[in-house]
């Protein structure tokens, strides 16, 4: 029984993808396997590389929010359980560490012709990735409440941020005039890496894996989360991207900085929150000191090919991504997400992110030991806001945490 | 009333009636709060402006013109396909349940059985791998699953919870099997039957109690199970509750809560029925049902 | 039974359990005793699309793969990796003693090591909910034995709902309604008629959630294994500790409470073991700035975007195991003695 029951289950989801007609002009015959995150803007390209699959490609897709932890392991057999992984750059160091994603260069130039300059990620002279979307943390205000406390023009440092929210609180407006994801683990470290790339100062010592936060511009870092904080609901530690935007919808809050990707329903007049939409303003991330860098570091998506399959599933696994970001994705769901794509023109959920782009905005760092460093922040962080220890015991702490994780990895002896 | 006192003390049969009353509230409160919300938009539901919103469902009324909506369900079922995680996770829970049962009676009759000292010693190691954090076990899976190419099939998840539920399934029908008298598989061993026969015939329709007092254990971690079947199944293979978690969303994106909410609603209607449907079985089963430790 | 017999009935059960969880363990000790091969850093251009092109650090990953393929398991690390500052911090610790303002100083710096600090908090979580959790399925099945037999079904159902729902909305469910803007936040502000109140805010009442929560989940378990063996205890040793005279909770007291002591043990050890492995409810709870558990920190080290610590999380998953067998030990003793009496029978 349990195996006809298996048998017939397959067979019905088989049905669905090789339905569609083969519509995106590709005659290479192969076999595309995907592995891709699972939310709403990607759902978009994988319906349209599924779009491709005919009686001699065979396209399917494994959307997953554990796509991170099942890459390398997947990608490390061979032939490759994936040809294809959708990745950010904060997820691709762990697949270029083991050598398991290989160099398009040819690919992009026989494929590629629909690519931008902006697209192309390139590392030690090789493409190793192709870009299609970018997200990043940036400033939401409400113009409202600024003006009634005679704020007149949009922040754009963190001293002004802390400036209007003190008029805010004292003219009696908001008590808590401020928001952000501040829980404890990848969100907390997020806002601190933020905050430092803004400083310009490097996290490492050049050329090594030692690690350099607990610095002066560390400290003056830590000094302003915890000069924000005071502006924020008590219960600002439990409080992630996803209870944010309630807060923010729910009109508590006056300024915050929060993921470009989740602007779309809060600017939404006609959606959930049509008091607070119209007045809802997305400007570049608050800058630090005089580096003049938005505290938003910016993400990208993209996808990369693996390195244990044949040539041909390359081929066909490369012009199936390449119908899958064309131009039309991005005309045809101009709000869906803020596409890199050639001919995308930003829509009102995106001014906030391009800001940041053209302001100078820096990406996160995409270095080997990165992923470590964010872990040691996302734990350590929290004594020092509690006000349970100094700033430089809690960088101390996170740099010792760092380095037992580092020599545990063999980047650090 | 089972047990059942010679004078009826009302005030005591008012003390217990009271207190199951008040355990009905807080066990039941929460599920039925979800079952109410499951019924508005996410703006109500989860409203930070004000909780009474869950009550009134003003956004919903704004948004859909009536105070109640099908929307969540509508997403979840038609939109999303649950029906086909639905589908999975039966299989996956009836199919653990069983082999789970077959595995655990003869280990644990076996268990119950022999005086040998290496008998105590399997029960102190099946209690030292249920210490096991499953994470840390099925990270270990991944690369052999893939290299042997079944990862992501149904079976090879039922096989892993299977495997994952026998020491508590062990222990627990071990236990059981201790509270049937060994003279009743020993008379019918001196009458002709072979062991295993004995062990069919007699000891298993004794048992049908334990069996089910365990069974309802192995279903429930089954169905609730996260941590093997989101990392060990592929998506078209997804049981519930990783589907449900991917409605929740991540950091970056926000998912649609209210499609989970609904979706949890509607995975408990099966099972309500299961219980009204077996009730009687599982009340029997478990008034019949002996245990000791 | 004989050695024969009893090897094919324990086989199939057997094989499952060696293939899927005795290989895994040993692998995971192997693993804890070992680290990674030092990775070859090379300094590439890289260009990104914001920022341009710059000198960067990368694994030189042919190079490293060298290394890897001479030796699989990578470098010896002996116990290193036990007592290393994420875990067992010894080198850590002896600093701290050594230059100490005070006791609380000491304790206050060691309470900000991970491991402590999660260690502190599992061992709470256990100690409080395992018995309360008891307790609360133990008097359910009680009251539950006394209403008419027409509501037990449902009655028994609603029960087993906190097993029910999933913890990922459980606990969801539960975090909006106990935020400050929550139904029961805000019930607990206006009975406590301070409007500043807030639980998420607070350590202690962090705590006193998860604690509470825990209870909640782990109550059914109790109740469900209590009730039936409620339904076996023997009538006539009730009658006749009646017609002795003895009152009500005499007879809970010196008849049926010794009767479920054998029952009691299984549930504890089941109970024990699950509340020392709590991990949904802290993330559930997003409570990781009050509360992190053993089990929170090998599912920290092994997320892939914290870099997939394995050897780390191997070494708090065997300490984890190690510390349950410790708990454990006073039934281990009591299950020994059972056994030994069985077979002298």
């Amino acid at each position: 029984m349990t195996k006809l029951l298996t048998v017939s289950a397959a067979a019905l989801l088989s049905a669905l993808p090789v339905m569609a007609l083969a519509e995106c002009g590709i005659s290479d015959a192969g076999s595309v396997r995907i592995l891709a995150n699972d939310f709403g803007a990607l759902d978009l390209v994988m319906e349209r590389a599924t779009s491709c699959a005919s009686d001699t490609l065979s396209v399917s897709v494994n959307q997953t929010e554990e796509h991170k932890n099942l890459q390398v392991p997947a990608l490390s057999i061979n032939p490759a359980e994936y040809t294809v992984a959708v990745i950010a750059n904060n997820s691709l160091p762990p697949l270029l560490n083991e050598g398991l994603v290989q160099p398009l260069d040819d690919l992009v130039a026989e494929y590629g012709a629909q690519l931008t300059p902006q697209q192309i990620i390139r590392i030690d002279g090789k493409i190793m990735a192709i870009a299609f979307m970018v997200n990043g943390m940036h400033l939401f205000t409400r113009a409202d409440l600024l003006e009634e406390a005679g704020i007149e023009s949009t922040p754009t440092t963190w001293a002004e941020v802390l400036d209007a929210a003190e008029a805010i609180r004292s003219q009696g407006i908001l008590e808590y005039p401020l928001a952000g994801a501040y829980a404890p683990g990848w969100e907390l470290a997020e806002e601190f890496v933020n905050m430092y790339s803004a400083s310009g100062a490097p996290f490492f010592k050049a050329g090594t894996a030692e690690p350099a936060i607990n610095s002066e511009a560390g400290v003056t870092v830590l000094e302003t989360m915890k000069a924000l904080t005071a502006y924020m609901d008590p219960d600002y530690l439990s409080i992630g991207s996803l209870e944010a935007s309630k807060m923010w919808g729910a009109g508590e809050v006056a300024m915050m900085n929060l993921w470009a990707s989740q602007a779309g329903p809060l600017i939404d007049a006609d959606g959930d929150y049509p008091e607070i939409a119209p007045n809802t303003v997305l400007t570049a991330a608050p800058t630090l000191g005089d580096a003049g860098i938005p505290a938003g570091a910016l993400f990208w998506d993209g996808f990369s090919i693996a390195s244990n399959i044949s040539d041909e599933d390359a081929a066909a696994s490369f012009q199936v991504m390449m119908h899958a970001i064309a131009p039309d994705l991005a005309t045809e769901h101009p709000t869906g997400a803020s596409w890199m794509i050639d001919g995308y023109v930003p829509t009102d959920n995106a001014v906030g992110i391009m800001a940041n782009v053209s302001s100078g905005g820096v990406a996160y760092p995409t270095l080997p030991y990165m992923g470590l460093m964010h872990s040691a922040l996302g734990n350590e962080l929290v004594d020092y806001l509690q006000g349970k220890e100094s700033a430089q015991e809690a960088l101390a702490g996170v740099e010792a945490a760092y380095t037992a994780a580092a020599q545990e990895r063999g980047y650090l002896n | 009333m089972t047990s059942s006192p010679a004078r009826p003390n009302y005030t005591l049969t008012l003390i217990a009636t009271a207190f199951v009353l008040f355990w009905m509230v807080v066990a039941g409160f929460p599920f039925l709060w979800t079952t109410w919300g499951s019924f508005k938009v996410e703006a109500d539901f989860f409203s930070r402006a004000d909780w009474s919103n869950a009550l009134s469902g003003v956004n919903t009324i704004r948004q859909t013109g009536d105070a109640f909506t099908m929307d969540g369900y509508k997403g979840a079922w038609i939109l999303n396909d649950f029906w086909r995680a639905g589908l999975n996770t039966m299989l996956v829970t009836v199919v653990v349940t069983v082999l789970s049962l077959v595995l655990g009676t003869l280990g644990g009759y076996a268990l119950a059985r022999s005086g040998y000292r290496y008998a105590f010693w399997i029960l102190i190691l099946a209690l030292v791998f249920r210490a096991m954090p499953h994470i840390t076990l099925v990270s270990g899976y991944l690369v052999p699953f893939f290299q042997l190419n079944i990862w992501g099939t149904l079976p090879t998840a039922i096989i892993v919870l299977v495997a994952i539920n026998q020491p508590f399934t062990l222990w627990m029908l071990h236990s059981f099997f201790l509270s049937i008298p060994k003279d009743l598989d020993e008379s019918a061993m001196v009458d002709g039957c072979t062991r295993f026969q004995a062990f069919r015939e007699v000891i298993v329709p004794v048992m049908w109690p334990g069996i089910i007092t365990t069974g309802l254990f192995s279903f429930l971690l089954a169905y609730n199970d996260f941590a093997v079947t989101a990392m060990l199944l592929r998506q078209e293979n997804q049981t519930m509750i990783p589907k449900i978690a991917s409605f929740l969303g991540s950091i970056e994106s926000e998912g649609n809560v209210m499609f989970a909410v609904s979706s949890v609603v509607s995975a408990t209607v099966p099972l309500f029925i299961l219980v009204m449907f077996f009730q009687r079985q599982i009340v029997g089963g478990l008034t019949a049902g002996a245990v000791k430790g | 039974m004989p050695h024969k017999a009893f090897a094919w009935f324990i086989l199939p059960s057997a094989l499952a359990m060696i293939l899927f969880i005795a290989l895994p363990l040993v692998s995971i000790v192997v693993q804890s005793l070992y680290i990674e091969h030092p990775q070859v850093l090379t300094q590439v251009e890289s260009c990104s699309p914001f920022g341009g092109c710059t000198m960067e650090t990368r694994v030189d990953a042919a190079a490293t793969a060298a290394l890897r393929d001479a030796q699989p398991l990578g470098r010896f690390n002996g116990l290193g990796t036990y007592f290393n500052r994420s875990h067992l911090a010894t080198r850590e610790i002896a600093t701290i003693l050594k230059d100490t303002d005070g006791i609380a100083d000491s304790l206050r710096r060691i309470y900000q090591l991970p491991f402590y600090r999660a260690l502190l908090f599992t061992l709470c979580y256990t100690a409080v909910v395992t018995p309360l959790g008891m307790l609360a399925g133990f008097w359910i099945a009680l009251a539950v034995n006394r209403i008419p037999a027409v509501l037990k079904g449902p009655v028994i159902f609603v029960s087993l709902l906190p097993m029910i729902i999933t913890p990922l909305i459980g606990s969801l469910v539960i975090y909006w309604m106990v935020n400050s803007r929550g139904i029961l936040g805000n019930l607990l502000q206006w009975v406590t008629q301070d409007p500043t109140l807030s639980i998420a805010a607070s350590g202690p009442l962090t705590w006193l959630t998860l604690f509470l929560y825990g209870i909640w989940i782990a109550a059914p378990f109790s109740f469900v294994v209590f009730y039936a063996g409620l339904q076996t205890v023997p009538q006539d040793t009730l009658e006749s500790a009646m017609i002795d005279g003895a009152n009500r909770w005499e007879r809970v007291r010196f008849v049926i409470i010794p009767h479920l002591v054998p029952l009691a043990t299984f549930v504890a050890l089941v109970q024990l073991m699950d509340n020392f492995r709590v991990l949904e409810p802290i993330i559930g709870f997003n409570a990781q700035a009050s509360a992190t558990s053993l089990s929170f920190s090998i599912y920290n080290d092994l997320q892939a975007e914290n870099g997939q610590l394995f050897a780390s999380a191997a070494a708090t998953s065997l300490l984890t195991i190690a510390l349950l067998i410790v708990l454990l030990f006073p039934v281990l003793i009591r299950t020994w003695r059972d056994f030994s009496r069985k077979s002298a029978h």
